[in-house]
């Protein structure tokens, strides 16, 4: 242990520590933007950059970044003299300099750090009046708003996209006031590799990287008479959305589908119901595939991110993921011929919304073949932030809301299929359905633990109807990345893998709430969904009467002729850079 | 990244375009016997090292660094593209645009600056009758401007290829020029 003080405080921290922790360790709030740090994922990002956060060591003529300079034993810190804090609004000041000030109107607005510190720091007029940058926005893709003119070249994207995600589309380009961050050739997002997973956006401080906002598209559907509006939500958006009013425990499932009812939707249904809806296919197809003895392992396809990652860095290997659609694109195609059908719309009078916890499903939407209908399935994919801000809009006190129930028949579900929203809960829904079709009971020990938490890969092997199955899941693409390439080289023997491109799950993804590097809230959210999984009744995918009624009614049999048209899909093997 | 090349010449005429590693057999030989040759391993931090020493030796090569080199160069280093270009943008040495036989450097650094290097630069560009970065119609010459070359003493420095000139004034232009031919 090294023994130091800070601000006439005594600590002792491990050894490799940085003032920032010790401070932390005391109480003591140190300012600081370039830093981030997500403990439950091992990941630090450490630069350097922006000198916010320096503090005067006793002995040392310069001041001292404090997130990145290590502890030494006798050190004595003080973190609130008069040249730290003035040192440290000089750098807001030149940091704002060269920053618009159209605070009102940023997607950012009150959830940006930047401005949180000029707040809490008290700036009260600009100092430095000079150039601005001038780059035009990169708009061109359904899912991420790139306006470098806010970027503060922190680089949190950058560890963000290259060493979590492993995807390489971001770096630093160029150099002094002519920096910025880009893909290679500094191309558009839509042009590159880009998975749209959106974790650059969730790490970036500032309004430089925001989702495509498509709220406005839902108010004018919302308004218009001739068409019918039907919603989805994704399992973990029940587990985040209340965060933005003030709930920070437990799934607002509830109050959220009564507050979708206020906005104006015709009809509230769970994207729940198509999970349940594609454990069924995707199983089955396990179950062939396990027979047979080939094309393993299988891999799970209800990420986007994932699903481009994969066509892009293992071309060679598109055909080991399950052909399986996505739960949202399950929904828009069933929504669009068997409901619309039922209740005697024509598919182009119906406009189906989805409220996603994520980005790339933004991007998934408005694939081409993703038109069983005739037209695109899913029309207007929605954040969780969208949405949130959708109830501030129309007034709705969030946390004063009475809880309601979905609206049958699409809004029926399982435990399994709330589990998705988590790392490992694919994997395990898929388990429970197997582990019953296998043995022809109704089995009582479904808790799969072994595949939970947010730990990088979890690999396990079950017994599945006293069948070993080996099986393995990998949240982040960096992860991922890891195992495809045991699979590639022949290494690895699992059966199934489960993978989700945004570290811990769709609970963690690029369109949640921002954390601001508090990964207690993402812990909790899992925590939320395992208790909402544990609070239902019926906790798997084949016993869902709605499902049961579904293949009865229209489908036949999973793997049908009939399901393969509308709930299986095809990928591509893609290029560029 | 560009359609199949029909120029029949990339390097020696500078004519840009991007299939230069199939096109050229030999060079594309060469720069994998130059990387082979380097202590390239598996930690991509010590790769990244190496960045800089094999991008001047393909710029070396090729005159210019299309993207397909990037990309061979990043794949040998286990580098992400987006990396080996930031590189790239980062020194106004390596170029991604095709460059004329000869490449005419003035230091614009403080040194030279002070001793009239804008005045140079600004006789060059009436003769060559180019902007700063730009390349001649006959792809004979392209002017730039570089950062301290580490040659104050002789403010101000011009570089043309690999030769230094020092103490230029503009009245010394076009016998550099000359010099070139
Ligand atoms: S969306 Fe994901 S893949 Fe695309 S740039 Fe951002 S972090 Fe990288
Ligand atoms: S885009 Fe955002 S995260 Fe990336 S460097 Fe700029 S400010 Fe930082
Ligand atoms: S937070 Fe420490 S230098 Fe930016």
């Amino acid at each position: 242990m090294i023994n130091l003080t800070i601000n006439n405080q005594p600590v002792s921290v491990e050894e490799g520590s940085t003032i920032l922790e010790a401070a932390g360790k005391l109480g003591i709030r140190i300012p600081t933007l370039c830093h981030i740090k997500l403990d439950c994922f091992n990941v630090e990002h450490r630069v350097g950059s922006c000198r916010v956060c320096v503090v005067e060591v006793e002995g040392r003529p310069n001041l001292a970044p404090s997130c990145c300079t290590p502890v030494m034993e006798g050190m004595v810190v003080k973190t609130n003299t008069i040249r730290a804090i003035n040192a440290r609004r000089t750098m807001l000041d030149l940091i704002l300099s060269d920053h618009p000030k159209d605070c009102l109107t940023c997607e950012k607005n009150l959830e940006c750090e930047l401005q949180n510190l000029a707040q809490e720091m008290g700036l009260h007029r600009i100092v430095y009046e000079g150039e601005q940058s001038t780059y035009p926005k990169d708009m061109a893709n359904e899912s991420i708003v790139r306006d470098l003119n806010k970027c503060i070249m922190c680089r949190r994207c950058e560890t963000a996209c290259n060493e979590i995600q492993t995807v390489g589309i971001l770096s630093g380009v160029r150099r002094g006031f002519e920096a910025v961050v880009a893909p290679s050739g500094e191309r558009p997002l839509n042009e590159t590799k880009c998975t749209f997973c959106g974790q650059c956006v969730a790490a970036c401080p500032v309004g430089a990287l925001t989702e495509m906002d498509h709220t406005y598209a839902v108010w004018r559907a919302l308004n218009d008479k001739t068409k019918t509006v039907v919603v989805q939500t994704a399992p973990a958006v029940r587990a985040a959305i209340g965060e933005m009013f003030g709930i920070m425990e437990g799934c607002t499932t509830g109050k959220m589908v009564t507050g979708l009812r206020m906005l104006g939707f015709d009809k509230v249904f769970d994207t729940d119901f198509t999970a349940d809806l594609t454990i069924m296919e995707e199983t089955h197809e396990l179950i062939e595939r396990v027979k047979a003895g080939k094309n393993l392992p299988i891999l799970t396809s209800c990420c986007p991110g994932w699903v481009k990652f994969f066509e892009h860095q293992f071309p060679d290997m598109i055909n080991i993921p399950s052909s399986a659609k996505s739960p949202q694109q399950m929904f828009g195609a069933v929504a669009k011929t068997f409901y619309a059908e039922k209740i005697g719309v024509k598919p182009e009078d119906m406009v189906v919304v989805s409220v996603m916890p994520c980005l790339a499903k933004k991007y998934e939407a408005s694939r081409e073949e993703f038109n069983s209908s005739g037209a695109r399935d899913v029309d207007i994919v929605i954040s969780t932030r969208e949405l949130g801000k959708m109830f501030q809009e129309a007034g709705i006190l969030f946390e004063k809301l009475e809880d309601s129930e979905y609206d049958s028949p699409l809004g029926e579900s399982t435990g399994a299929a709330v589990i998705f929203g988590a790392t490992g809960g694919v994997l395990e829904a898929a388990l429970r359905t197997a582990a019953d079709w296998l043995t022809g009971e109704d089995l009582k020990d479904i808790d799969f633990k072994a595949v939970r938490g947010f730990e990088a890969i979890r690999e396990a092997t079950v017994n599945v109807a006293g069948m070993d199955i080996k099986v393995a899941v990998a949240s982040g693409l960096g992860n991922a990345r890891k195992l495809l390439e045991k699979i590639r080289s022949g290494e690895a023997d699992y059966t199934a893998i489960e993978i989700m491109a945004c570290p811990g799950g769709c609970l963690n993804g690029g369109g949640q709430p921002y954390i601001h590097g508090d990964t207690s809230i993402l812990k909790k959210r899992m925590d939320a969904l395992y208790a909402e999984d544990t609070g239902k009744t019926i906790r798997k995918s084949h016993q869902n009467p709605d499902i049961k009624k579904i293949y009865e009614e229209f489908f036949g049999e999973p793997g049908s002729h009939k399901a393969h048209e509308l709930l299986h899909t095809h990928y591509k093997a893609r290029t560029n850079a | 990244m560009g359609d199949a090349c029909s120029c029949g010449g990339c390097v020696g005429s500078k004519i840009g375009c991007d299939n230069v590693l199939d096109k050229f057999p030999e060079q594309k030989a060469d720069l994998e016997k130059y990387m082979d040759s380097l202590p390239i391993g598996k930690e991509k931090e010590a790769n990244r090292g190496l960045l800089i020493q094999c991008l001047h030796k393909a710029q070396g090569i090729y005159g210019y660094l299309p993207e397909s080199v990037q990309l061979f160069v990043a794949n040998k280093l286990g580098l992400h593209l987006s990396e080996v270009y930031g590189v790239i943008s980062f020194y106004s040495y390596f170029t991604d645009i095709p460059v004329g036989e000869n490449k005419i450097n003035v230091c614009l650094g403080t040194a030279c600056f002070v001793k009239g290097a804008d005045k140079v630069m600004a006789e060059f560009e009436r003769v060559l009758g180019v902007k700063d970065g730009q390349t001649t119609e006959n792809g004979k010459f392209t002017l730039g401007g570089l950062r301290c070359v580490g040659a104050c003493s002789l403010a101000p420095v011009v570089m043309v290829n690999d030769r230094v000139y020092g103490n230029v004034t503009p009245a010394m232009v076009g016998d550099i020029i000359a010099d070139c031919k």
